[in-house]
């Protein structure tokens, strides 16, 4: 049986899940109730300014009858007196202190707020703090939270500050909202920020009701650029984290995988890309604490089936998989085959190879079920038809090399070789 | 108990009738369904839908909260999108095709998708169509049942203005009159009718029988076309022996009665036997059992393999306790005072396939006798033979000949389509005979002599 024991910097959780910095780790009676339900760690909501929230606060992006594939919040750090967390962060941390405790702060843009607010936090046995660089919505406009994270050098300045107070690890989390994460990521890492997490929310509008003609979520008859998360934003945090396992500097610490994450092949997938934890929120809003089940036990059986025995053994194997396009081998070719006994006939692999890719598959007409076939002299290997074929494998793409070697498309053009003629 | 009516309670009545195909109850649940659709290309439903409703179009537009556009598309190729939805025997058409069925998984419930769409456009009468100015074209219509209705929209649409002669005093033919009562009530028949009229330039005249009150010879006179979608008559005959006893009765005049007086009114035997199984024979056993029939036997000449009906189809006669005599054709109705009291039936076997590829039954010389109170008639259905012979209609067997799909008769403008011309087919089928007849028609009164 696979061991999911994480270790993060010394932090040690039985399983490399944390709850991220939200509403579901803002107070004691949850976080209590989360550990219960067996999350490996929390990263406690933001504490720093005093600030006061709105309501109505979330929105979300439902798709083909399935609820929240994005989901979108207006809600500040923690609005709760900074007295009252600290208790109640001291109390969970005696009450479990098998769990990781992460505390994510965001103080004033000077020194003194945020060694004072470092100091109160070691104070109350947390295990490690984590650095708000990231919130697009309410602090940016006081110089804070995705404000720092966008200008590699104030996030450098603020890491300093911090580095000074701060006796256990530092997380820096990085915004989204950026060309790219590696800039600010550096800068916290030549800083002295131990580990990185990523990604925080993406600036969104998450849609417009049709009725008031007000965006979501609405205020009184208006709204504001919300910070996007859930299953939508997945493939774009898989992408920034890839760039930050892939950097010299920033691939030295470990990074904190955020984005999106709401079953262990999810989990698997950003470990895979270099996160040490995982950390969840959407999924836990949505579902409910309970999901942490099927997550630890769907990548305790992943491993077994893999043979892996602890997280490290996995830890960062497809990074060196991503490469630039110019590499990839140009003699590699597939081609589509259709499984004519699993086929249910309902042409919308050849719809959309006809209208959306390379008019590659055969149709012949029956009634009322027409008999599709691939062109394999016309098909490109796109995938295409393979992606919205409803039947598990009845469309596999089968290997056809044009030729032995592998061939970049830099040497291609260095052989002067010919271009398609179509 | 002899043959006798109001046999039961009143609350038993209303639940034994009541909609056999409920709708959703709530959006959210009609949109699980919704969302469960491929959305196929060329897709199989829509092939098999005889009016080729663009099925996987109107269930996306369920799931884009656009159910005006949804109802449209149904309409658009079969106004009668409504009724449909609750009688069509799906099983063999649009579900039946569902690729789901190919995944060994539950077909998308089209029917009540339909429903869905159709219901809310009905209720809230969304005037999804818009006329034509008229061009002073005329075009009578006989019978406003599904292929009258059908003919009549499409033309109107395009601006002719039509006239239905009715030879009941409304309108729906079969649906309204010849179908079960728990698949489509009375009322509904009649906002079917009115939301289909309300497209304007289309007048129904009540009470009119070709043949009675009205000339084929003077419609063509005063129009400059006309369509017959006059249906089938009574049941066919058994021709045997003791067919006059009283208690035998013919299927249609039973669901007519049915259909057209309260359910208490309508007298049923103690021990029926219902000869045929087609969907009216089906109709007639179920709703024979529901009025408080004791037992009622589905007497049928072949096998379950030949029977026209759908497995569905039989699956409710058989839940609702309809037993089954396979292989038996009736050779005699024996009665005491002139009331049935048997029926013996020669046992058959199947011989060697006929002209329509089904095998036909042959006598074994033994017989069987079932002891019943009642028979009901719905071996299929008698063409109004008389009719096309007045009007010098080239016909066979009294089904009305027409050229290819146009509905075109021997009579230059005049066009038929529906039970008439196929001898008794499903409501879908009458309607799209109506669309493409009203297409002929189109074409005949706009091309200049």
């Amino acid at each position: 049986m696979a061991d999911l024991h994480t270790n993060f910097l010394g932090i040690h959780s039985p399983n490399p899940y944390w709850l991220a910095s939200a509403p579901p780790t803002d107070k004691l009676v949850n976080v209590l109730r989360a550990f219960e339900a067996g999350w490996g760690g929390v990263v406690w909501k933001t504490l720093g300014s005093q600030v006061k929230n709105v309501s109505s606060r979330y929105s979300a992006v439902d798709y083909q009858g399935s609820r929240v594939m994005g989901f979108n919040n207006i809600e500040l750090i923690s609005d709760r007196p900074l007295d009252i967390n600290l208790k109640e962060i001291r109390e969970c941390v005696r009450l479990f202190p098998d769990r990781a405790m992460i505390v994510s702060l965001m103080a004033d843009n000077d020194q003194a707020s945020w060694t004072e607010l470092i100091k109160k936090v070691e104070d109350t046995g947390a295990h490690g703090l984590e650095l708000n660089f990231g919130c697009p919505h309410g602090m940016t406009e006081r110089g804070m939270g995705a404000a720092v994270g966008q200008d590699p050098e104030i996030a450098r300045l603020v890491v300093e500050w911090v580095m000074e107070a701060a006796s256990i690890p530092v997380i820096t989390k990085l915004t989204p909202n950026v060309h790219s994460v590696v800039p600010t990521g550096r800068a916290a890492v030549e800083a002295g920020s131990q580990a990185l997490s990523l990604i925080n929310t993406i600036q969104s509008v998450t849609g417009v009701d049709l009725d008031s003609f007000v965006p979501n979520p609405n205020v009184g008859g208006k709204s504001t650029f919300g910070g996007y998360c859930g299953p939508a934003v997945k493939p774009i945090a898989l992408k920034m984290l890839t760039t930050i396992a892939q950097d010299p500097v920033t691939s030295r610490v470990p990074v904190s995988g955020i984005g999106g994450i709401s079953t262990w092949k999810d989990a698997a997938e950003f470990m895979l890309l270099g996160a040490t934890s995982v950390q969840v929120c959407t999924a836990a809003m949505k579902s409910g604490f309970r999901i942490i089940e099927d997550m630890c036990e769907g990548l305790s059986n992943w491993m077994d089936d893999k043979g892996f025995i602890r997280t490290t053994d996995f830890i960062g194997r497809s990074v060196p998989t991503l490469t630039h396009w110019e590499d990839l081998d140009i003699n590699f070719h597939i081609v589509a085959q259709i499984d004519q006994n699993k086929c249910i006939h309902c042409g919308l692999c050849y719809i959309a190879c006809e209208d959306g890719s390379h008019q590659s598959i055969r149709l012949d007409p029956g009634n009322p079920y027409n008999t599709y076939t691939i062109k394999e002299e016309e098909c490109v290997g796109c995938n295409l038809c393979q992606i919205v074929c409803p039947v598990d494998s009845c469309i596999t793409m089968v290997e056809q090399r044009k030729g032995p070697e592998y061939l970049n498309w830099k040497e291609w053009q260095r052989r002067g070789l010919p271009l398609n003629d179509h | 108990m002899p043959i006798s009516n109001n046999r039961l309670p009143q609350a038993i009545y209303q639940e034994n009738f009541q909609d056999i195909h409920p709708p959703f109850e709530t959006e959210d649940a009609a949109l699980v369904a919704a969302n469960r659709c491929l959305f196929c290309y060329d897709a199989p439903c829509t092939k098999r839908c005889p009016t080729g409703i663009d099925v996987p179009k109107f269930i996306q537009q369920i799931t884009t909260d656009n159910l005006k556009g949804s109802a449209r598309t149904i309409f658009l190729s079969n106004i009668m999108g409504g009724g449909c939805s609750r009688v069509c025997p799906v099983e063999k058409l649009c579900e039946g095709a569902c690729v789901y069925n190919l995944m060994e998984e539950e077909a998308i419930p089209i029917a009540r998708l339909q429903r869905y769409a159709t219901d809310r456009a009905m209720r809230e009468k969304w005037p999804l169509f818009i006329r034509k100015p008229s061009t002073g074209q005329k075009v009578a219509i006989v019978g406003a049942g599904p292929a009258g209705l059908s003919c009549a929209h499409v033309l109107s649409r395009e601006g002719i203005d039509v006239t239905i002669y009715e030879r009941e005093a409304k309108g729906g033919g079969l649906m309204t009159y010849g179908i079960a009562a728990y698949k489509v009530t009375p009322e509904f028949c009649e906002e079917e009718v009115e939301y289909i009229l309300s497209v304007g330039g289309i007048e129904i005249r009540y009470q009119q029988e070709l043949g009675r009150n009205i000339s084929l010879r003077v419609l063509r006179e005063q129009y400059d076309a006309v369509f017959l979608g006059f249906g089938v008559g009574q049941a066919r005959s058994l021709d045997i022996p003791g067919e006059e006893l009283a208690g035998v009765v013919d299927a249609l005049s039973f669901i007519y009665t049915i259909r057209s007086k309260g359910f208490s009114e309508v007298a049923v035997g103690d021990h029926v036997a219902v000869i045929g199984l087609g969907m009216t024979a089906i109709d007639a056993a179920t709703q024979a059992k529901r009025l408080g029939a004791a037992e009622v036997t589905l007497v049928y000449r072949r096998t379950e393999a030949e029977m026209p009906c759908t497995e569905t189809e039989l699956n409710i006669a058989r839940l609702d306790g309809c037993r089954t005599v396979w292989l038996a054709a009736p050779a005699e109705i024996k009665g005491i005072d002139g009331k049935v009291s048997q029926l013996v039936c020669n046992l058959m076997e199947l011989g060697v396939p006929g002209p329509d590829g089904r095998r036909s039954p042959r006598p074994t010389g033994e017989t069987v006798t079932l002891e019943v109170d009642m028979v009901i008639k719905a071996a299929g259905q008698i063409p109004f033979e008389y009719l096309a012979d007045e009007a010098g209609l080239e016909h066979s067997h009294g089904s009305i000949r027409v050229d290819g799909r146009d509905g075109a008769t021997n009579w230059s403008g005049v066009f038929a389509g529906g039970d008439c011309v196929n001898g008794g087919k499903e409501v879908v089928d009458a309607v799209q005979a109506g669309k493409d007849a009203a297409a002929a028609i189109l074409r005949y009164i706009n091309t200049p002599l």
